[in-house]
């Protein structure tokens, strides 16, 4: 990929705003959220719990609406899913009927462009770049709870999409799986340069994971303050570089929420 | 191990008709309305060898095939529109609610009417009782099926008829299989009711028989036909039903 591929903005958000109908009235999600996530980048959001970050990625995923704003997937407005932003969710999402190869066949079968031999290839060789090319005739629930979210990632690059969207995926796993999974998609994001990002509520997970950490605050949810990550990859969670700059990022988001909750 | 546990209730039944044959030579011998078990088997014996209970048990369940199937093709779509458009789950839905409180028996008197004495009025009683708890057993299932799987499908391109057979369906499938078991025992419950009280000249099935039983005052024959009428419950659970639900069960991890 050459350097200006590199710089192009893939996805391009201005202005979003999102507002929901609560028991408690009408409720501002997300306002005014400007954020341009360049090719090949990987941008992590976080934020406390009802900051909306997980409202934005719906909203580029195209399953909610925003109520105002644009938002440009190479120049091309998102209105509606699809698979060219796949999304990866806090549960595995992998479906019980099927087995694991089938699971990772079904989004590729849907690619009218593919015969049923080539995407058996693809399936094969994402199943293998996560490392379960072994348990393809397995069904979900006889994996571990780490295999099952390395098959719904599996799942979700097969079909090959521009950005990859990630809903807090690590937060169901206990600490050892997890760590495993930080370098597996390490791996995978030096390897294939997907666009990805990221939601979490793990601050030290978005400074292992990401580029870019952006850091948003709640009522109404804006984006706040924006980190650039240049410590090397792979990155080890337990790094002391790493786990300074997540401190510093921590301390910052304890300062707006000071803020914004003084002002109230 | 299954043949191990068929002794209990295998040395039980012979038990309680050993002392049920005991009982009735001792007390009431020779009476018209107590049968001793011999009396009911020597029936059943010369009702398999003269055909006739093959024959109305297969006329039996060639009606409880079709009205159950018929109930069955009908039940699903019309449960899965009523899980997708609120107005037919307020107005379908509500209806198949009532309905289905209503014991089958009930449709006799109207399908007589409507019907005749005909083999229509029987199919018409019999899919009357399967096809509500059909619609209300899908219409749960199908709303009971996790939104996130709708969701994961829609990212990945899956849209209209694709998600429904795809995913929805597959999806609400165990709720589907056991609407379709209690549609099955609905189903055999009509159709009982409606060859007792249907009398009709195109076939003989069980019900008949246990009328005329009655006609006759062959309390051996009442008792032998309700004897398979149980048989016949009792086969369609543990070979139809029982290991459907079993593998599915087994297939999804939703049973250890």
């Amino acid at each position: 990929m050459t350097q200006s591929a590199e710089n192009t903005v893939q996805l391009a958000l201005q202005g979003v705003t999102k507002s929901f109908n609560g028991g408690a009235g009408q409720v501002t999600a997300l306002e005014g959220i400007d954020l341009d996530v360049r090719q090949g980048e990987f941008v992590c959001l976080v934020g406390p719990s009802g900051c909306g970050k997980s409202t934005l990625l719906s909203l580029i995923a195209g399953l909610e609406q925003a109520d105002a704003g644009s938002m440009l997937l190479d120049g091309e407005p998102v209105r509606t899913p699809g698979r060219d932003r796949m999304v990866m969710f806090q549960q595995d999402a992998l479906f019980p009927w099927l087995n694991v190869l089938d699971n990772v066949l079904f989004g590729l079968r849907l690619k009218s462009n593919l015969t049923e031999v080539e995407c058996l290839e693809v399936a094969r060789y994402y199943l293998d770049l996560v490392g379960l090319a072994d348990r393809e005739l397995a069904r979900p629930h006889e994996l571990s709870g780490g295999m099952r979210q390395r098959v719904a990632l599996a799942r979700c690059l097969a079909p090959n999409p521009r950005v990859l969207l990630m809903d807090e995926p690590f937060s169901s796993l206990d600490a050892l799986t997890r760590d495993q999974l930080y370098g597996d998609i390490q791996r995978i994001f030096t390897q294939r340069r997907k666009t990805i990002v990221l939601v979490t509520h793990n601050i030290r997970e978005a400074v292992c994971l990401g580029d870019r950490v952006v850091l948003l605050s709640p009522n109404p949810g804006r984006v706040r303050q924006v980190f650039d990550i240049n410590l090397p990859r792979p990155r080890r969670i337990n790094d002391p570089a790493l786990a300074n700059l997540a401190a510093e990022v921590t301390a910052a988001l304890a300062t707006h929420l000071a803020t914004s909750e003084s002002v109230e | 191990m299954s043949l191990r546990r068929a002794i209990a209730p295998l040395l039980a039944l012979t038990l309680a008709l050993g002392l049920w044959e005991l009982l009735v030579a001792r007390y009431a011998p020779g009476s018209p309305f107590l049968p001793t078990p011999s009396a009911i088997g020597r029936w059943i014996w010369g009702a398999i060898l003269d055909g006739s209970l093959v024959s109305a048990t297969l006329v039996t369940l060639k009606r409880l095939g079709a009205g159950f199937l018929i109930g069955a093709a009908i039940g699903i779509p019309l449960g899965a529109l009523c899980a997708r458009v609120r107005v037919v789950r307020d107005t379908l839905g509500m209806l198949a609610l009532g309905l289905q409180t209503l014991p089958s028996v009930c449709w006799v008197p109207l399908a007589i009417l409507w019907f005749g004495q005909e083999e229509s009025a029987i199919l018409f009683v019999t899919v009357m009782g399967t096809v509500w708890s059909v619609v209300l057993a899908v219409q749960e299932s199908v709303l009971a099926v996790p939104p996130l799987y709708v969701r994961a499908a829609q990212t990945m391109g899956s849209r209209g008829f694709h998600l429904w057979s795809h995913v929805v369906l597959p999806a609400a499938l165990p709720g589907v299989l056991s609407g379709m078991k209690q549609g099955w025992a609905f189903a055999w419950r009509s159709l009982m009711a409606a060859e007792i009280f249907v009398v009709i000249l195109s076939g003989y099935g069980l019900g008949s028989m246990l009328h005329d039983g009655r006609e006759l005052l062959r309390m051996e024959q009442v008792v032998g036909v309700m004897g398979m009428v149980m048989l016949v419950g009792l086969l369609a659970d543990l070979a139809i039903f029982g290991p459907a639900e079993r593998w599915l069960r087994r297939s999804r991890g939703l049973s250890a």
